[in-house]
């Protein structure tokens, strides 16, 4: 009995063909997404507890025997990431309740989202490679769609462009799935771990992982395949952008932290030191001179993304237990925190009409709540204590100077500046100063109060996940320390196959 | 066999490459669809070529078998590729209406 393991993919998959049937019938679309959504968090709460428990769950569709059947494997990373994603989705749903328009929301809007937590929730739980380019495919179809709709101008060609570049991405990701069944014969992520170590493949294994690599650093947005990102996210609409800003390219680090860790870890001096490290470095560096040289609130936080990739990607890096810790910490510290940013963003877009920050100065005076949970969600991002980006950061760069990275770490504290400096830009000029600009919505208004909801539940999460930092960290070691174990991954997808082929 | 079809994966890679480096639009997504047939073809030359080799067990003789396992991968991408390139097109089409062009030089930015 381990179909809670795939509950995380059937619920939506099943609240989304429902959904698909009556578009025009909002309030049935609207509650029963956000329903599906409680119940998604409460199985999701449920199997992260049971991994806890009992160690990885796997999941053989049909029942048939792993490396030959459909494979899903819950661990601990795994189970944690899809959490994280229930509760940014729900505060998602109810942002875009309260600040889409009608027409916008008949145009399957809550079908698409379903779909896309389908594909999120498939890529995280899928223990087999060509499954991962599947749920892929249904992420970015849906993210297609939602990105597009409205259907301005400027929304459509940034669409376009979004569009084309990842499918040309998904392209390479096959023909590196080629590549990997033409040398090993199997697709099964545990497989696959299980024979690597049994050969040696003279650094073919590796010239595949470096296609694999363009293929997740494309979705991760990992310099120098971050161009596509900042334009689509500041044309498409804001809620769905926070999903996006705060989810899709996290997936992409999930599943560099996946396959970098299981698969590809033949000649980790190279592949990791020599190129995940510097792109890594040069993603945060390049992010955060974009933010700083933007004025718009989306673009700012468009470009923060950029720079935050980086910090994953170092810790992926590093290898290393603690490093791989506060990787995990970070990712779901940004999954909440940065999709907060994003709905603050959409809601002063909402009140003020513009995303530009000098238009709408003086958001303070008169929206004060809004600015508090901005300010909160921003010392978040940049790693004040006790907020959870500081843990994060924290136990990254305890991670560095253990493993004596001294110019990474310098850089990555550096960058931290640079992320403090564009997040007090953002205070400055639209929170602070003059009121200036229209107000649509006045402080009163029962709109304002319920876009201010989600925001307000993030930022609680953010400073809950700070406090309670040493039960948290607990969690990233032990999710760290069962993805470095590859054995026990093996033992647990392929019962009885992998123990004696000594490693 | 696997020379000449890894010589015909070349051949449309590269005429997939230059339709996406031509500034159209509706060549562009053409272009990408190109590619994503080129692919496959590598995908299908994954399993290896056997002549009169049915990718089904007949008798005991497990040799005489082509793998079906990519054949079954390339369905699943040909599915999921024409389920792409109708929402391509579409999208390219719904651009062109916005933006009454279809050169993409001028939806820069």
């Amino acid at each position: 009995m381990n179909n809670l393991v795939v509950a995380p993919i059937v619920i939506p998959l099943i609240t989304g063909a429902v959904l698909i049937f009556s578009p025009r019938r909002l309030s049935f679309q609207r509650w029963v997404s956000v329903a599906s959504c409680l119940i998604g968090l409460v199985v999701n709460i449920a199997l992260m507890h049971r991994v806890w428990n009992q160690g990885i769950q796997p999941f053989y569709a049909g029942n048939l025997p792993a490396p030959f059947g459909i494979t899903f494997v819950a661990d601990l990373m795994s189970a944690a990431f899809v959490t994280v994603t229930s509760v940014t989705a729900l505060a998602v749903l109810f942002f875009s309740i309260y600040s889409l328009d009608e027409q916008v929301e008949q145009s399957y809007y809550y079908a698409a989202f379903q779909f896309l937590l389908v594909g999120v929730n498939g890529s995280f739980l899928t223990g087999d490679i060509f499954n991962l380019f599947v749920f892929f495919e249904v992420m970015l179809l849906a993210s297609y769609l939602l990105i597009s709709l409205g259907g301005r101008r400027l929304q459509m060609q940034e669409t376009l462009k979004y569009a084309l570049i990842n499918n040309v991405a998904s392209s390479f990701f096959l023909l590196a799935v080629a590549g990997l069944y033409r040398t090993y014969g199997t697709l099964n992520m545990a497989d696959l771990a299980q024979r690597i170590s049994a050969s040696d493949s003279n650094g073919w294994l590796s010239a595949i992982g470096i296609v694999f690599l363009v293929v997740f650093g494309v979705k991760a947005a990992m310099v120098p395949l971050h161009f596509w990102l900042p334009q689509p996210y500041f044309a498409g609409p804001t809620a769905i952008v926070a999903f996006f800003g705060g989810i899709l390219t996290k997936v992409g680090v999930y599943t560099i932290l996946r396959t970098f860790t299981l698969i590809f870890v033949e000649e980790t001096a190279w592949t990791h030191g020599r190129v995940l490290l510097p792109l890594a470095l040069l993603t945060m560096v390049v992010g955060i001179i974009g933010a700083i040289a933007q004025t718009d609130f989306k673009k700012v936080l468009a470009f923060h993304i950029v720079s935050q990739i980086g910090y994953m990607l170092m810790g992926i890096a590093f290898l290393t237990p603690l490093a791989l810790a506060g990787t995990i910490i970070f990712v779901a510290h940004q999954m909440i925190v940065k999709s907060g940013l994003f709905l603050c963003a959409g809601a002063a877009e909402r009140i003020s009409g513009t995303t530009d920050l000098k238009e709408m100065s003086g958001l303070m005076t008169t929206h004060g709540g809004l600015a508090a949970l901005f300010f909160l969600a921003a010392l978040a991002l940049v790693g004040v204590p006790p907020l959870s980006g500081f843990f994060g950061k924290l136990t990254l760069i305890r991670a560095g100077l253990e493993a004596q990275r001294f110019f990474s770490v310098a850089l990555a504290i550096t960058v931290g500046l640079g992320t403090l400096f564009s997040m007090i830009k953002i205070f400055r000029l639209s929170f602070w100063g003059e009121v200036r600009g229209e107000r649509r919505l006045s402080r009163e208004s029962v709109e304002y109060k319920r876009m201010m909801l989600p925001v307000g539940a993030l930022v609680v999460l953010a400073v809950a996940m700070g406090l309670g930092a040493e039960h948290v960290l607990t969690y990233a070691q032990a999710a760290a320390e069962q993805i470095l174990d590859r054995r026990a991954y093996v033992a647990a997808v392929l019962p009885g196959i992998g123990l004696d082929l000594g490693f | 066999m696997e020379v000449l079809a890894a010589i015909a994966v070349g051949i449309v890679v590269a005429c997939s490459a230059y339709l996406m480096l031509t500034r159209e639009i509706i060549r562009v997504i053409l272009g990408s669809l190109l590619m994503g047939y080129g692919i496959n073809l590598a995908l299908f030359m994954a399993g290896g070529i056997k002549t009169g080799g049915p990718p089904v067990l007949t008798g005991d003789e497990v040799g005489a078998v082509t793998d079906p396992v990519p054949q079954a991968l390339i369905l699943t991408a040909i599915v999921i590729g024409l389920g792409v390139f109708a929402l391509l097109l579409a999208l390219g089409y719904r651009t062109y209406q916005e933006t009454d062009t279809d050169d993409l030089e001028e939806l820069v930015g």
